[in-house]
């Protein structure tokens, strides 16, 4: 890279990208660089490293409100907002350790950017379900803004959520606001163990359709089980399925005996509590399971819950892969060896069938460049999207190239 | 309230229109009679008339896709048409063009309790999505308060949201999938029955983006298991300030209740005097606070909301003691606009959202303004989320009281803007607040969404003179003004 600019206030990061547009140069942006191994590698001359943009500008607990510059570490987000016993709902994972790099090291922009979320999706939304408002910088070096500060908005489009998910590649984020929510009070997860995967999707779906409010259900096949650094999971030998639920105390404590209850024809249950809760959704979150495993090709699948474990034993019928769920069968994360075949053709193909989309989140550069990272769209939306694209960023100047080629 | 000038080259070629439609959708779903198309000049914003150059009622995709075609090869203008409820005038029809409406497209298509969704026709109710599952004890959590007549397509096109979507979200945080028709008659398929994105997330920028990208054809919601219970709190307190205090402190006590409503005292009696749901007169200030989930967790958060609420000088503090008590509590709340309606001949709701702890200064600010402008005002209030909706009381039938009220009105939303707030919270612009989208945004931001609109929606056709005050040609949008060979701030930092 030629250079790297290092702006420390939205005029600057306005005036670089103006000169970027008018020289038709490239720019690759990034915070603190922690998922810059997460979609296709970039040819950029030039660097913004947008970690000068620091700071809790707004942080207001009783309207459930929170602005920050979005250089600003998430580290420091979350401790602010926890100090007031609040928390970002939609539990951001932290992708560092997975792509080799440190915990701890994103921003907040870089959270939006790739539209984060944990196993909490299923009940209180992704980045994008929270993500209010924001000033930005297009390609065309404009500043603008969309939205504000308040929970509920529906004035002019919402562009919040073409933000959130877009990489970098339509507008340069500098301001952003978020809506926070009181962290749960205590956390509880049902464990049933020994079940296989069908079984388990079916505890899932019978936990997920009560009305026990469930914060997370997820399943981790017994090869899995060793990485986890809760003992009552590791120590376990068999696989777990897990049913969370938070709240206050009384209510927790009622909801968990009532899922031991409903589901305990599936098999033996345990509980976890507090801090041993909290670390395993973390972990799941968190992706740790494939920590141990850090030459592995990761993929992310998002699919309707009932077909997780289909999509798996047709994936799986191509060749040998470790996986687990999340998202109640929902949301499937699965390693493969490396080899020539990073699996590309047989994940797509399997999604095929049922809909849903694949992510390639972990792979060497070269393997990033030759097959799709991102789901391939159909070509009606495909045009669509270059035209969003466009509208945004005319001379492909931001991130070109991250999500598709040539956009 | 100005519309684009009617385009003559279409006026004149009514009836061949009228014909081409008919071709594509056959039958009765062409009207083109002057007074059958009277059914259609207005939505609930029934202050704007205007009838539409023919109404289409197609019933399939196909169909749309055909029309839209035609449509923009024709240059003929589209607003499309759910239920007619919009209270912003998005559905209103313009002189030259066509009015879509899909109200033919009433199924439910399927119900996946396993993925816990329902794929619907875009004409189904809000409300019969609910019923369609409720069997199995599920229902479609956004509850806008026209949820018996509104469609989900047009919740889609507005992100409605309800009573309850402090807790459980609007439209947008709901929604899993979509087929939309772009005006070329492209037939996209967004989301699904599984989360988030492939690519940018169109889904969410359909949602709330009121009728100007595309057209809804086919909706994929979520549902949720019913709560086990409810109960609900009626607090009076007798100012608006230590109601306001009330709600802060509930919300820093980290709890979210499903829902939570403010009434102000003209509110409160017109609603009493209409349904006598046993509220206290003698309060400036009603809230009704709803706490949902297992019993136990219910027991204790009615105690300890009721506490907060003695603890914020509460004056009349009563907890439901059984579903009709709750029932009764929000039968008031629920029957505001036909209460306020029973005490002046015309009322017009609005609907900004604002910082909550800015109520006592708005509340204060539109009295002063309801002195100045010689027209009562009724309030009530989305409390948890700061979703403000003024009703003002007026009579049409008196010379230039309607002008005054809309100026009132837009005294108001300016206020909620100034305030650090919004102009809409979940009623659309529409044609009512396009003329004050410039007190909340810049013409760089205006033209930034238009830009977006012209991705979809090339030649302006669809839905035009709603949202955005001017309209600029996507041309003259597109062009890239740069100034070749600025050297970047000499003062930032490099490395």
């Amino acid at each position: 890279m030629a250079e790297t600019w290092k702006p420390e206030t939205t005029e600057q990061v306005a005036e670089a990208v103006a000169w970027a547009a008018a020289e038709e140069t490239p720019i690759e942006l990034f915070g603190r660089a922690s998922k810059r191994g997460l979609g296709r590698p970039l040819q950029a001359s030039h660097g913004l490293d947008l970690s000068g943009l620091t700071g809790i500008t707004l942080y207001e607990p009783e309207e459930l409100v929170l602005s920050a510059r979005a250089g600003t570490p998430l580290a420091e987000i979350e401790a602010a907002l926890a100090e007031k016993h609040q928390a970002l709902a939609f539990e951001p994972a932290d992708l560092g350790p997975l792509l080799g790099g440190a915990a701890g090291a994103g921003t907040i922009g870089g959270m939006l950017a790739c539209n984060l979320a944990g196993p909490r999706r299923i009940k209180a939304g992704a980045a994008r379900d929270h993500f209010l408002g924001f000033e930005a910088v297009s390609g065309r070096g404009e500043v603008f803004k969309s939205g504000g500060r308040v929970v509920k908005n529906v004035t002019g489009y919402d562009l919040c959520k073409l933000l959130a998910g877009s990489y970098g590649t339509l507008a340069v984020m500098t301001d952003v606001t978020v809506k926070v929510l009181p962290a749960p009070e205590k956390t509880r997860t049902v464990l049933v163990l020994g079940l296989d995967e069908t079984q388990g999707l079916a505890a899932m779906t019978r936990a997920l359709a009560s009305a026990y409010e469930v914060s997370g259900a997820a399943h981790l096949p017994a090869t899995l089980i060793p990485e986890s650094e809760v003992s009552y999971v590791r120590d376990a030998g068999a696989s777990a399925t897990a049913v969370r639920v938070e709240g206050p105390a009384a209510s927790v404590a009622y909801r968990c005996a009532a899922l031991r209850k409903a589901l305990s024809d599936f098999g033996p249950t345990e509980e976890l509590h507090g801090h041993n809760s909290a670390l395993f959704w973390r972990e799941l979150r968190d992706v740790k399971p494939f920590w141990s495993r850090p030459d592995c090709f990761v993929w992310r699948l998002s699919v309707p819950p009932q077909d997780g474990p289909g999509v798996v034993a047709r994936i799986e019928a191509r060749g040998d892969h470790l996986r687990y769920y999340d998202w109640g069968g929902g949301l499937v994360w699965l390693a493969i060896e490396p080899g020539p075949d990073a699996f590309d053709l047989a994940v797509r193909e399997a999604i095929a069938g049922c809909g849903g989309h694949a992510t390639l989140v972990r792979g060497p550069e070269t393997l990033r460049a030759a097959v799709p990272v991102f789901q391939p769209q159909v070509p009606a939306v495909a045009a669509l999207t270059a035209r969003v694209k466009d509208s945004f960023d005319p001379r492909r100047i931001l991130n070109p190239g991250r999500m598709v080629a040539g956009l | 309230m100005q519309m684009p000038e009617p385009d003559s080259t279409v006026l004149v070629r009514r009836r061949q229109i009228a014909e081409a439609l008919g071709r594509i959708v056959p039958g009765e779903g062409v009207i083109a009679d002057n007074d059958e198309l009277a059914a259609y000049e207005t939505d609930g914003l029934t202050a704007y008339k205007q009838r539409p150059l023919i109404a289409v009622l197609p019933e399939t995709t196909e169909q749309v896709s055909q029309v839209l075609k035609y449509c923009q090869q024709e240059g003929i203008k589209v607003v499309p048409r759910g239920a007619g409820t919009s209270l912003s005038g998005g559905a209103l029809p313009l002189a030259d063009g066509i009015l879509l409406g899909l109200g033919k497209f009433n199924r439910i298509l399927e119900i996946d309790y396993g993925n816990r969704c329902v794929v619907a026709q875009p004409g189904v109710t809000n409300l019969g999505i609910t019923k369609a599952v409720e069997g199995e004890s599920f229902y479609y959590a956004p509850d806008p308060s026209s949820q018996i007549a509104c469609t989900i397509g047009g919740n889609v096109a507005e992100n409605s949201g309800g009573v309850h979507c402090l807790k459980y979200g609007l439209t947008t945080n709901n929604l899993l999938g979509l087929e939309i028709v772009l005006i070329d008659g492209t037939v996209l398929r967004l989301g699904g029955k599984h989360l988030d994105s492939e690519g940018y997330d169109l889904l969410g920028l359909m949602t709330g983006s009121e009728g100007l990208l595309g057209v809804v054809t086919e909706v994929t919601v979520r549902i949720l298991k019913q709560p086990e219970t409810a109960r609900a709190l009626l607090l009076g307190f007798p100012t608006s300030e230590a109601a306001g205090d009330c709600v802060a402190a509930i919300i820093a006590a980290g709890i979210i209740p499903g829902g939570m409503e403010m009434m102000d005292k003209p509110a409160i009696h017109a609603a009493e005097d209409f349904v006598n749901a046993g509220y206290p007169r003698d309060v400036e200030a009603l809230l009704i606070v709803e706490l949902d989930g297992p019993e136990a967790e219910v027991e204790e958060l009615i105690a300890r909301v009721s506490e907060i609420a003695s603890g914020s000088g509460a004056v009349t503090n009563r907890a439901s003691e059984s579903e009709a008590e709750r029932e009764r509590f929000w039968a008031g709340r629920k029957a505001a606009f036909p209460a306020v309606g029973r005490i002046s001949p015309d009322y017009y709701c609005m609907d900004g959202t604002i910082p909550r702890h800015q109520l006592p200064k708005v509340l204060k600010r539109m009295r002063e303004q309801s002195e100045h402008y010689g027209l009562r005002v009724a309030n009530v209030f989305h409390a948890g989320d700061g979703n403000l909706h003024p009703l003002i009381l007026y009579d049409a039938n008196n010379p230039g009281e309607l002008e005054k009220a809309e100026a009132f009105g837009s005294d108001i939303l300016k206020l909620c803007v100034e305030v650090g707030g919004v102009l809409t919270g979940e009623h659309g612009v529409g044609v009512e607040k396009r003329d004050l989208m410039g007190e909340m945004f810049t013409e760089i931001d205006l033209k930034q969404q238009q830009r977006v609109k012209c991705a979809f929606d090339p030649d302006a056709l669809l839905n035009p003179g709603k949202v955005f005050p001017r309209l600029h040609r996507c041309a003259e949008l597109g062009r890239v003004h740069i100034h070749r060979g600025q050297i970047p701030f000499p003062n930032l930092p490099r490395f």
